[in-house]
C-alpha cells in the first residue's frame, strides 16, 4: 500500500501553481512591530547614554536638587490613563460604534496633551533655574531621553487626531481598523517606555 | 538692504559666496564644469527624445520592486565612479608626495577625500548594491507579486538618493568632514570641526539612514509572509536566507546609528555635552556606539554576497548546494556574533586585557562559521559540472581573496597584535581585502548573473571577464603593497611620507588602482556592448544559465506582475525540482492580477527631507522649519489617499502571457 502510494507520487506530477488569486496574510501589523523594535533600540541607546553620562553633574545639580516626584507621578498617571481609554477606544472599534471610538480617542487625546503639557512645564521650570541641556553630561542625557518620548507622544496625538478625520470621513473601514491598531500598539509601547524613565531617570535618580 | 548683514544671514545662514570652493579650488572647478556639463546633455537628452514623462511615470513614481532594485544599482553605479574618484586621486598624492615634494593635494583637502571615499563607498555604493540586488531579487525568488510595502519602498530608495545628492553637494557647495568616515569626537565636535562638512556627514547619513532603516523592515516582512505556498524557511533559496539575516540586522542596528548621530548633532547644534571633552562628556560612548552599529554593518553588507556566490556556485556547478542547511545555521549564528565583537576595532582604546581577551575571542569564533561556508561552496564545486562564465569567475576569484582577508582578519582579532597593526596601513588592506574580495566580487557575480533576468539579454562575456581580471589582478597590486606597509608600521590617512623607500611600496599600489580602473571601464563596456549586441545576446527562455531557483521560471524580463500564477513549492531549489518533474507551462485560465499603484509622494516627500537636511547643514533656520512643517504635513495628506490599487485586467495578462507562449514555441521550433 505504502509502496504504491510512493510510486503514485512519483509518476504523477502534483500541482505546481495556484489556479486562484494568491492572498498573503497582511504584514501590516508584523512591520509595524518590527518598526516598533527597533524604536525601541533608539530608546536603549538613550538608556545606556543615560547610564553612562547619568552621574557626571560636572558640579552642577543632580537629580535630587531638581526633580519633584509628585508632578512627575501625576505626569506618569496622564499617561497611564491614556492607555486605559485608548483600550477602551479599540473596543468600541471593534463593537463597530464610530462615536464611541471618536469619544475614548477624544479622551486618549487629552491625556496625551496634559502629559507633553505637564512635561513641557518641567522642562520650563528646570530652565529657568539653570539646569539646561548644555549644563552638563547629566542634564544632555535627561533632556534628550526625555524629550524624545514627549516627541514620540506630540507625533502620536497628531496621528491620533488624523486618525479621527479619517474616521469620521470613512468609518470604520478595515483600512482604518488597521491604522486604528498601529496607533494602538505604539500608543502602549510609549507607555512602557516611559515606565522605563520614570523608574531609571527618575526614581533611580531621586532615590538611587 | 541688501547689505544688511543680519537679513543676509537670515535668509542664506552660513552660505556665502565664499562657501563655494570652485572659486578658488581648481580641481573642484574642472570637476564642477564637467557634472554640470555632463548634466545639461542629459537634461537636453531627455527633452529631447520627450522622455521626461516616461521617466517619471514608469521609474520615479514606480513602486515595482524590479524598478526600484534597477535604480538602487544604477545609484550604487553612479557613486562608485565618485568614490572610486576620491580613491585614484588618494593613490596619485601618496604616490608622490615624498620628501620636499608636497604632492598636489593640500591636507585640508586631502582629510576629505579620505572621509568621502569611505563614507561614499559603504553608504552610497554598497549598500545601494546590496539593498537593490535583494529588492530585485527575492521577492521574485519567494514568488511573491511585489514587497509587502511597495509604496515604502519608493520613499526608501528616493531617501537614499536624496542623502547620495546632499553628500554630492558638499563637493561644490561648502566642504566635507575631514575626520574619517566615522566622525570621532572631539575631532567632529563644534569646537574642532567648525565648518559645515560634518553637518553634511550628519545629515546625509541621517537621511539615507530612513531609507535602509524602512527598507529594512519592508523586505523582512516580504519573506516572513509573502513566500508563495509550501515555501517553508528551510526551503528558502540561500540568497533569500542572507537578506533575511541581513535585514534583521539593518533594523538592529541602524537605529544605533541614528541615535548616536542624533547626539553627535545635539553636541554640534544644542551645545550639549555627551562627546565634549569637558562638562561630563564621554567621547568614548561615540566610539563604543558606533561600533556597536558599524560591526553589524560590514555583515549586512557581507551576508548577501555570500548569497549571491551560493546561488552562482550551485547554478554554475550543475549541483544542488552543498551542505544548504549548514550554511543556513552559519548565517543565522554570524548574524548573532555579529554583535558580540565590535569592540575589537578599538583594543587600544583602554578596555583592558579581560575585555579585550572576550572580544577578540569572539571576533576569532566568528571565522569558524564564514570558514564553514567556504568548504561548502569548495565541495559544491566537487565533482560538478563546473562551466567558468563570467559569476563563476568572481566566485573563484572570491574565493581565494576573501580567505586572504579573512586570515589577516584573525591576525588583527589577536589584542596584542592589534597594538602593533592598528591605525596601519595593514588595517586598510586587511577591509579592502574583504569588502572588495567579498562585496565588490559579490555584488559584481549578482549583477552579471540577474543581469538577463532584469533586461532579457546577457552582458558581453569578453568584458565580464576583462572586468574580472583587471579587478582581480588590479586589486593585488593595490593591496598588497599596503599590508607590507602596515607591517614596516606605516600609519594611515597620511597625504605626506619623509621616508622615500617607502615610495616604491605607493607607486605599485597607485598603479594597482589604475588597473583597478580599467575593470571599471570594462564592467561599464559590457553593459554598453550587450546594449549594442542586445539581439544577439537576448534570452528567450527566461532560463538562460539553467537556474534552480523560482526566478527563473517566469520570462526575463518579467512581467510587471511577476507570475501570472502563484507558483506552488514542493522542494529545495523549486524551479529545478519543476523541470526535473515535467512543470508545464500554464497558457489559459488567467485571472485579474491585484497589484499596487504607482505614487508620486515618495519621491516629493524624500525631495523635501533634501531641502531640509541642506537648510539645516547651512543653518538657513527658516527653511528648515518650513520644509518640515510641508515635510509632515505632506506625509499626513498622502495617508489621506486610500486608494492605492488596482487590477491588472485578465486580458491583458492572457496578451502577454500569449507572447511569453509564442517566444518558447519559437526556441521549440
Amino acid at each position: 500500500m505504502t509502496m504504491a502510494n510512493n510510486t503514485a507520487s512519483q509518476t504523477e506530477t502534483p500541482v505546481f501553481y495556484l489556479k486562484e488569486e494568491h492572498h498573503p496574510e497582511t504584514g501590516t501589523m508584523l512591520g509595524f512591530w518590527i518598526y516598533l523594535m527597533s524604536d525601541c533600540l533608539i530608546f536603549a541607546i538613550l538608556f545606556a547614554t543615560h547610564g553612562v553620562l547619568g552621574r557626571n553633574y560636572a558640579a552642577g545639580p543632580s537629580p535630587a536638587d531638581l526633580f519633584d516626584l509628585e508632578l512627575v507621578a501625576i505626569n506618569t498617571s496622564m499617561l497611564l490613563f491614556s492607555s486605559i481609554t485608548y483600550g477602551f477606544a479599540m473596543l468600541q472599534m471593534e463593537k463597530g460604534k464610530i462615536a464611541g471610538t471618536q469619544l475614548w480617542l477624544a479622551i486618549t487625546g487629552l491625556f496625551g496633551i496634559a502629559f507633553v503639557g505637564l512635561e513641557l512645564y518641567e522642562f520650563h521650570h528646570l530652565w529657568s533655574i539653570g539646569a539646561t541641556p548644555m549644563r552638563s553630561g547629566f542634564l544632555s542625557a535627561f533632556y534628550t531621553l526625555v524629550a524624545t518620548h514627549g516627541l514620540h507622544v506630540t507625533f502620536g496625538i497628531i496621528w491620533l487626531v488624523t486618525l479621527m478625520v479619517q474616521v469620521s470621513q470613512r468609518g470604520l473601514i478595515p483600512e482604518n481598523k488597521r491604522r486604528l491598531m498601529c496607533l494602538s500598539m505604539f500608543w502602549h509601547f510609549l507607555d512602557v517606555v516611559w515606565i522605563g524613565v520614570f523608574s531609571v531617570v527618575y526614581l533611580l535618580g531621586v532615590l538611587g | 538692504m541688501f547689505s544688511n548683514p543680519d537679513l543676509l544671514h537670515f535668509i542664506f545662514g552660513r552660505l556665502s559666496i565664499d562657501s563655494i570652493p570652485m572659486f578658488h579650488e581648481p580641481i573642484v572647478a574642472v570637476t564642477f564644469a564637467a557634472v554640470v556639463l555632463g548634466g545639461l546633455v542629459v537634461v537636453g537628452a531627455l527633452t529631447y527624445f520627450r522622455l521626461w514623462g516616461y521617466l517619471w511615470n514608469e521609474w520615479i513614481t514606480s513602486i515595482d520592486h524590479k524598478k526600484i532594485g534597477i535604480m538602487y544599482i544604477i545609484l550604487a553605479i553612479v557613486m562608485l565612479l565618485r568614490g572610486f574618484a576620491d580613491a585614484l586621486m588618494m593613490r596619485a598624492q601618496q604616490a608622490i608626495a615624498f620628501g620636499d615634494v608636497a604632492g598636489y593635494l593640500p591636507p585640508d583637502h586631502y582629510d576629505q577625500i579620505f572621509t568621502a571615499h569611505g563614507v561614499i563607498m559603504i553608504f552610497f555604493v554598497a549598500m545601494p548594491l546590496v539593498t537593490g540586488l535583494m529588492n530585485f531579487v527575492v521577492p521574485l525568488q519567494i514568488g511573491a507579486r511585489d514587497v509587502a510595502f511597495p509604496f515604502l519602498n519608493n520613499f526608501s530608495f528616493w531617501m537614499t538618493t536624496c542623502g547620495a545628492v546632499l553628500i554630492m553637494a558638499s563637493l561644490f557647495v561648502g566642504e566635507f568632514a575631514k575626520t574619517g568616515w566615522l566622525a570621532y569626537p572631539p575631532l567632529s565636535d563644534i569646537v574642532y570641526s567648525p565648518g559645515v562638512g560634518v553637518d553634511y556627514y550628519i545629515w546625509a547619513l541621517q537621511i539615507a539612514g530612513v531609507g535602509t532603516l524602512l527598507s529594512g523592515v519592508n523586505l523582512i516582512v516580504t519573506i516572513v509572509k509573502m513566500r508563495a505556498p509550501g515555501m517553508s524557511m528551510m526551503k528558502m533559496p540561500v540568497f533569500t536566507w542572507t537578506s533575511l539575516c541581513t535585514n534583521i540586522l539593518i533594523v538592529a542596528a541602524f537605529p544605533v546609528l541614528t541615535a548616536v548621530l542624533v547626539l553627535l548633532g545635539l553636541d554640534r547644534y544644542a551645545d550639549t555635552n555627551f562627546f565634549t571633552n569637558d562638562l561630563g562628556g564621554n567621547a568614548m560612548m561615540y566610539i563604543n556606539l558606533i561600533w556597536i552599529w558599524g560591526h553589524p554593518e560590514v555583515y549586512i553588507l557581507i551576508l548577501p554576497a555570500f548569497g549571491v556566490f551560493s546561488e552562482v556556485v550551485s547554478t554554475f556547478c550543475r549541483k544542488r548546494l552543498f551542505g544548504y542547511s549548514s550554511m543556513v545555521y552559519a548565517t543565522v549564528v554570524i548574524t548573532i556574533l555579529s554583535y558580540i565583537v565590535w569592540l575589537h576595532h578599538f583594543f587600544t582604546m583602554g578596555s583592558g586585557a579581560s575585555v579585550n581577551a572576550f572580544f577578540g575571542i569572539t571576533t576569532m569564533i566568528i571565522s569558524i562559521p564564514t570558514g564553514a561556508k567556504v568548504f561548502n561552496w569548495l565541495f559544491t564545486m566537487y565533482k560538478g559540472r563546473i562551466s567558468f562564465d563570467v559569476p563563476m569567475l568572481w566566485t573563484i576569484g572570491f574565493m581565494l581573496t576573501f580567505v586572504i582577508g579573512g586570515m589577516t582578519g584573525v591576525m588583527l582579532a589577536v589584542p596584542p597584535a592589534d597594538f602593533v597593526l592598528h591605525n596601519s596601513l595593514f588595517l586598510i588592506a586587511h577591509f579592502h581585502n574583504v569588502i572588495i574580495g567579498g562585496v565588490v566580487f559579490g555584488m559584481f557575480a549578482g549583477i552579471v548573473y540577474w543581469f538577463p533576468k532584469a533586461f532579457g539579454f546577457k552582458l558581453d562575456e569578453f568584458w565580464g571577464k576583462m572586468s574580472f581580471w583587471l579587478w582581480t589582478i588590479g586589486f593585488y597590486f593595490a593591496f598588497m603593497p599596503l599590508y607590507v606597509l602596515g607591517l614596516m608600521g606605516v600609519t594611515r590617512r597620511m597625504s605626506h611620507f619623509d621616508d622615500p623607500s617607502l615610495q616604491i611600496w605607493f607607486v605599485i599600489a597607485a598603479f594597482g588602482a589604475v588597473l583597478i580602473a580599467g575593470g571599471i571601464g570594462s564592467f561599464l563596456m559590457s553593459i554598453v556592448v550587450a546594449v549594442i549586441n542586445r539581439e544577439k545576446l537576448r534570452d528567450e527562455t527566461g532560463d538562460p544559465w539553467g537556474g534552480r531557483t523560482l526566478e527563473w521560471s517566469t520570462s526575463s524580463p518579467p512581467p510587471a506582475y511577476n507570475f501570472a500564477f502563484t507558483p506552488v513549492v514542493h522542494e529545495l531549489d523549486a524551479w529545478a525540482d519543476m523541470k526535473k518533474r515535467g512543470f508545464v507551462r500554464p497558457t489559459s485560465g488567467f485571472i485579474d492580477i491585484h497589484m499596487p499603484k504607482n505614487t508620486g509622494a515618495g519621491f516629493i516627500l524624500a525631495a523635501i527631507s533634501l531641502v531640509l537636511g541642506f537648510a539645516l547643514v547651512w543653518h538657513i533656520w527658516w527653511l528648515a522649519a518650513v520644509s518640515f512643517i510641508v515635510l509632515v504635513v505632506g506625509a499626513i495628506a498622502h495617508t489621506f489617499n486610500y486608494d492605492r490599487d488596482y487590477h491588472i485586467p485578465a486580458d491583458e495578462v492572457v496578451k502577454t502571457e500569449d507572447e511569453r507562449t509564442a517566444l518558447l514555441a519559437k526556441q521549440q521550433a
